[in-house]
C-alpha cells in the first residue's frame, strides 16, 4: 500500500520543482551556494534545542565580526518542520510525530503543524494518499496550508547567500539603522542592518515568513486584495491596545501610496506591516487584503528593528541580488550622478542642470516645459547658490524599470534664499543616462 | 455459557471505544473466585451495580489488594456512571500492577468518553508496551488515532469537529445497531490473548476495520490458560464470529482427523500466499469457487494475481488454530486471518468453505468478516 509516505507524494513533489531554483542572483560571479552564512547550519530537535542553537549561531555570528549579537533567523518553526519532513521521507513516522507534537507544544495553535499530526495519526489507522489525508476535506485550507509548508522549507533552504546584497539597498541614510525587504513571491520579509562600520553595506540580520495579499502582489486599486510593490517606509507604530484582534501583537502602517504609485494612478491605502490574529499562529501565504503579515513573535522582533518615519520597507515580486562588487558599482555611479546634479545646480548652468531631468518630468502639477522656465527665471535671478546635500538614501526600486529612489535633506543657500528641506527624487534610466522623473518634498 | 449482553445504553456510552475489557487475565486467581466475585460478575450482569459494589467491596475488605475484585469495582464505577471514580481503581490498578494491560485499556475508555484522546493514548500505549499482543487495545487505539488525527484536522482546517473521520465512525456503529447484526457492545470476555503472537501486535498500523471485523476484534479468543470469571466465556453471538480458536481443550467439532486435513489445507493456503506462489494459492480453490460479486473466474484470478504476485514487498499471511467442522464432504474453517504487508496489517475473521474432491480439500467459498 502506498499510505505510509503520503506526504511525500504531495508535499515534497512540490519542493523538488522548487529546490533547484536559486535566488535571482543578477551578477556574473554567483558564488557556490556555500554554506553561506553560520545561521544557516540550524538543525534543531524540540524547543530547547532550538534555542540552544539559536544562541550559538548567534554567538558565531558575534564572534566572527566582533559586533554585537544580532536577530538570529530559523526562530520560527521552519528548522523543525524541515526536520519533520525529512523523518516522513526516511519513513520514520513515529519520530515525525513526536516532533510535530513537539512543535505543537511550542505552537499551540499552528495550523500546519495540526495538519501534518492529523496525517500522520489517520496514518496508524488507514492507508493515506496525500497531504491533508482528510476524507473530505476543504481543498482550499489544504492548499494553503501546503503552501505554507512549500515556502517555509523553501526559506530555509535558501538563506541569502553571504555576500549578496538586495539590489535595493544601494545606500541606507545614516540614522537608518535597519531596512526590510520583502519577497512576495517566496513570502518572506528579510531585515537587513545598515552596517555602517562597513561602508554602510547592508548585513543580512533575520528573514521571516510573511504573508501577503489574497491575490498576491502589484496592487492597482483600492480593494484588488493586492499588495504593493515599491520602496515605502513605516509610517506609524500602532500599538496592540488600539487593535482589533485581526492585527495581532501590533501594526506598523507604510507609506503606500508613495509619489510614483500616485503618479501612476495607483489606489488604495491602508498597508500594513502587522501580527496574527488570537486563533492561528500563522496565517496561509495569501491570505490578507494587500498588508505583509507576520507571525505575532516574528512582528515583535522585527519591530525592534523598526524606526517610524525612517526605516524603509522595499517589496518586491522577486528580489534581486547582487554581489557586494556589483553593488558598490551601482551605488557609486548613482552617488555620481546624484553629485553632478547637485554640482550642476550650484553651477548655475541652468541648462546643465535641467539635462538631468528628464521630458517625462512631473512634479507638483508641472510638466517638464513648466519647471524649466520656472528654473531659467529664478536661476537667471541668482549670484551665488550653494547647495548641501545630506543624510542620502538611494534605494532601488523593484521592478523591470531602472528607476531608483532618492531622498535627502538639502541644504540650499542662495544670495537671496535659504531654504532647508527634505527632498525626494525619482531618478529613471533612459537610454543608460539617469534623469529625474519626479521631485518633491518628502 | 453465552454471555448475555450488558445493558443497551452502554453501547451509546461507549461508542468511543468500543472494547472495554470486562476481566482480567491473570493466572493466579482462582483460588480467590472461589468465594464471591462469580455472584459480583452476575450482579454486574442483571445491572444490580450497588449491590454488585456492596458485594465487591465486602470482597475487598479482605484482600484489599485484589486485582479482579479491584478490577470489577472499577468496572461497577464505570456502568454506574461514576467515571472519576472508575478511573481512580484503574490507575490505581496500573499503578500496582503495571503489568497488566486491561486496566491501562479501560482507562483509556474512561478518558475517552471524556474525550481526553491524549490520555487515552498513553493508556492504551502503555497497554500494548506491557503486552504487545493485547488485541483490544489496538482495537481501541486505532479508533483514538482516528479521533486525534480529526481533533487535530479541526484544528488544522478550522472544521466544526464533525469532520468526516469522526463521522464514518458513528455512522459505521449506527449501521451496526440498525441493521440488527446484533450486539455491538464490547462483550467482551476478559481474556486478552495473552500467550498468542498475534502479527497484529507488530503493526500499530492497520486499515480501517470493517465494521464486523472492528466488532470482532474485541472479542479476542481465550488464552489457554485463563482463569478468567468463571461464566464469561468467549461469546459467539451473531456479531461476534471470533470464536476464535485458540488451542482449546474443548473444541467439540473437532472429532474427526478430517479437521486435521482441512487445518492443513488452511495452513497450505495461508502458505502459498505469503509466499506469493500464485500457482499453489490458486490450486487451493475449487474450479466451482464462489467467486465474490459473481465476477468471472479470470477477472478474480487476475485481481488476486495482481493483489499478490503483484505487490511489493514482502506479504505475511498467518493464521490462528482453525475451527473446523466438517459435514460429508463440506467443511467449514473459521479462524483468525494475519495479513501483513508494507503498509498494510490486519486481522479479521475467515471463514473458508472447502469441498472434497478428489482426496482433497478446495475452497469453494472464501468470506471475511
Amino acid at each position: 500500500m502506498p499510505g505510509r509516505k503520503f506526504l511525500l507524494l504531495a508535499l515534497l513533489g512540490c519542493l523538488a520543482g522548487g529546490a533547484l531554483a536559486k535566488p535571482a542572483v543578477s551578477a556574473k560571479s554567483a558564488k557556490k551556494p556555500a554554506a553561506a552564512t553560520p545561521l544557516r547550519k540550524v538543525a534543531v530537535v524540540g524547543t530547547t534545542a532550538v534555542a540552544a542553537t539559536a544562541l550559538a549561531s548567534s554567538a558565531k555570528a558575534q564572534s566572527n565580526t566582533g559586533e554585537l549579537p544580532r536577530t538570529v533567523s530559523d526562530a520560527g518553526p521552519e528548522a523543525q518542520l524541515a526536520k519533520i519532513f525529512k523523518e516522513i521521507e526516511a519513513n520514520r513516522l513515529n519520530n515525525a510525530l513526536q516532533l510535530t507534537e513537539a512543535l505543537l507544544r511550542q505552537y499551540p495553535n499552528y495550523r500546519l503543524a495540526h495538519l501534518i499530526r492529523g496525517d500522520l495519526l489517520l496514518a496508524r489507522t488507514q492507508p493515506i494518499q496525500g497531504f491533508g489525508a482528510l476524507n473530505g476535506a476543504p481543498a482550499d485550507k489544504v492548499a494553503d496550508l501546503r503552501a505554507e509548508a512549500v515556502v517555509r522549507l523553501k526559506g530555509y533552504r535558501e538563506k541569502p547567500q553571504e555576500n549578496f546584497v538586495p539590489r535595493y539597498l544601494l545606500q541606507m541614510q545614516p540614522d537608518q539603522r535597519h531596512a526590510i525587504v520583502v519577497d512576495t513571491k517566496r513570502s518572506r520579509l528579510y531585515v537587513y542592518e545598515n552596517d555602517l562600520k562597513n561602508g554602510g553595506r547592508p548585513r543580512f540580520v533575520a528573514d521571516y515568513y510573511v504573508t501577503q495579499g489574497k491575490l498576491g502582489s502589484d496592487k492597482l486599486v483600492e480593494g484588488d486584495k493586492k499588495t504593493p510593490i515599491g520602496v515605502y517606509h513605516v509610517t506609524a507604530n500602532l500599538p496592540r491596545q488600539k487593535l482589533a484582534d485581526l492585527y495581532g501583537s501590533g501594526a506598523f502602517p507604510i507609506s503606500y501610496p508613495n509619489e510614483l504609485d500616485r503618479q501612476q494612478g495607483r489606489g488604495g491605502s491602508g498597508i500594513w506591516l502587522h501580527g496574527t490574529p488570537s486563533d492561528t499562529f500563522a496565517r496561509p501565504p495569501k491570505a490578507s487584503d494587500g498588508c505583509v503579515v507576520l507571525t505575532n513573535q516574528d512582528l515583535d522582533a522585527v519591530a525592534k528593528n523598526l524606526q517610524v518615519g525612517l526605516t524603509p520597507v522595499i517589496i518586491s515580486s522577486s528580489v534581486e541580488w547582487l554581489s557586494l562588487d556589483d553593488w558598490n558599482k551601482e551605488r557609486n555611479e548613482l552617488n555620481k550622478t546624484i553629485e553632478n546634479w547637485r554640482a550642476d545646480w550650484e553651477s548655475r548652468d541652468t541648462e546643465r542642470y535641467l539635462k538631468h531631468y528628464s521630458k517625462r518630468f512631473k512634479a507638483g502639477g508641472q510638466s517638464f516645459d513648466q519647471f524649466a522656465a520656472q528654473k531659467r527665471q529664478v536661476n537667471a535671478g541668482k549670484e551665488w547658490i550653494k547647495l548641501k546635500i545630506n543624510n542620502l538614501s538611494v534605494f532601488r526600486n523593484p521592478g523591470k524599470e531602472d528607476v531608483v529612489v532618492v531622498t535627502f535633506d538639502q541644504d540650499y543657500r542662495s544670495n537671496n534664499l535659504e531654504n532647508q528641506m527634505k527632498k525626494r527624487q525619482y531618478w529613471q534610466r533612459e537610454d543608460g543616462k539617469w534623469k529625474i522623473i519626479y521631485e518633491g518634498s518628502a | 455459557m453465552t454471555s448475555t449482553p450488558l445493558p443497551r445504553h452502554r453501547s451509546k456510552q461507549f461508542q468511543t471505544l468500543r472494547a472495554l475489557a470486562l476481566g482480567l487475565a491473570i493466572g493466579f486467581s482462582a483460588p480467590s473466585f472461589a468465594d464471591n466475585l462469580p455472584e459480583v460478575q452476575r450482579l454486574i450482569k442483571q445491572g444490580q451495580y450497588p449491590q454488585a459494589l456492596e458485594k465487591v467491596d465486602a470482597y475487598l475488605s479482605s484482600r484489599p489488594k485484589d486485582a479482579q475484585g479491584r478490577f470489577l469495582k472499577g468496572l461497577i464505577y464505570t456502568e454506574m456512571n461514576r467515571p472519576a471514580d472508575a478511573i481512580g481503581v484503574f490507575t490505581k490498578l496500573t499503578e500496582d500492577y503495571p503489568e497488566l494491560p486491561e486496566p491501562y485499556n479501560n482507562l483509556a475508555v474512561l478518558y475517552a468518553q471524556q474525550k481526553q484522546y491524549d490520555k487515552a493514548r498513553t493508556a492504551l500505549e502503555m497497554a500494548i508496551r506491557t503486552h504487545p499482543s493485547y488485541a483490544i487495545a489496538y482495537e481501541n487505539l486505532g479508533d483514538i488515532y482516528a479521533k486525534l488525527a480529526s481533533q487535530a484536522y479541526d484544528k488544522a482546517l478550522q472544521l466544526d469537529g464533525s469532520n468526516a473521520i469522526a463521522q464514518n465512525k458513528l455512522a459505521l456503529i449506527r449501521d451496526l445497531i440498525t441493521t440488527g447484526k446484533g450486539n455491538v457492545k464490547p462483550t467482551a470476555p476478559a481474556a486478552p490473548v495473552a500467550a498468542a503472537p498475534a502479527p497484529v501486535a507488530a503493526a500499530p498500523a492497520k486499515p480501517a476495520p470493517a465494521p464486523t471485523a472492528a466488532v470482532v476484534a474485541a472479542t479476542p479468543g481465550a488464552a489457554a490458560v485463563t482463569p478468567k470469571p468463571a461464566e464469561i466465556k468467549p461469546a459467539t453471538p451473531a456479531a461476534a464470529p471470533a470464536a476464535p480458536a485458540a488451542p482449546a481443550p474443548a473444541v467439540a467439532n473437532k472429532a474427526d482427523n478430517g479437521s486435521d486435513e482441512v487445518a492443513k489445507a488452511v495452513a497450505a493456503w495461508a502458505n502459498a500466499w505469503s509466499r506469493k506462489d500464485m500457482k499453489v494459492y490458486l490450486g487451493a480453490y475449487a474450479s466451482d469457487f464462489e467467486t465474490p460479486k459473481g465476477m468471472s473466474r479470470k477477472t478474480w484470478e487476475d485481481e488476486r494475481e495482481q493483489r499478490i504476485a503483484g505487490k511489493a514487498g514482502k506479504i505475511s499471511v498467518t493464521v490462528d488454530e482453525p475451527q473446523v467442522t466438517i459435514n460429508g464432504d463440506r467443511a467449514t474453517a473459521k479462524f483468525r486471518q494475519h495479513y501483513k504487508a508494507p503498509g498494510l496489517s490486519s486481522s479479521t475473521t475467515k471463514t473458508l468453505i472447502f469441498v472434497r474432491a478428489g482426496g482433497k480439500w478446495l475452497i469453494k467459498d472464501e468470506n471475511a468478516r
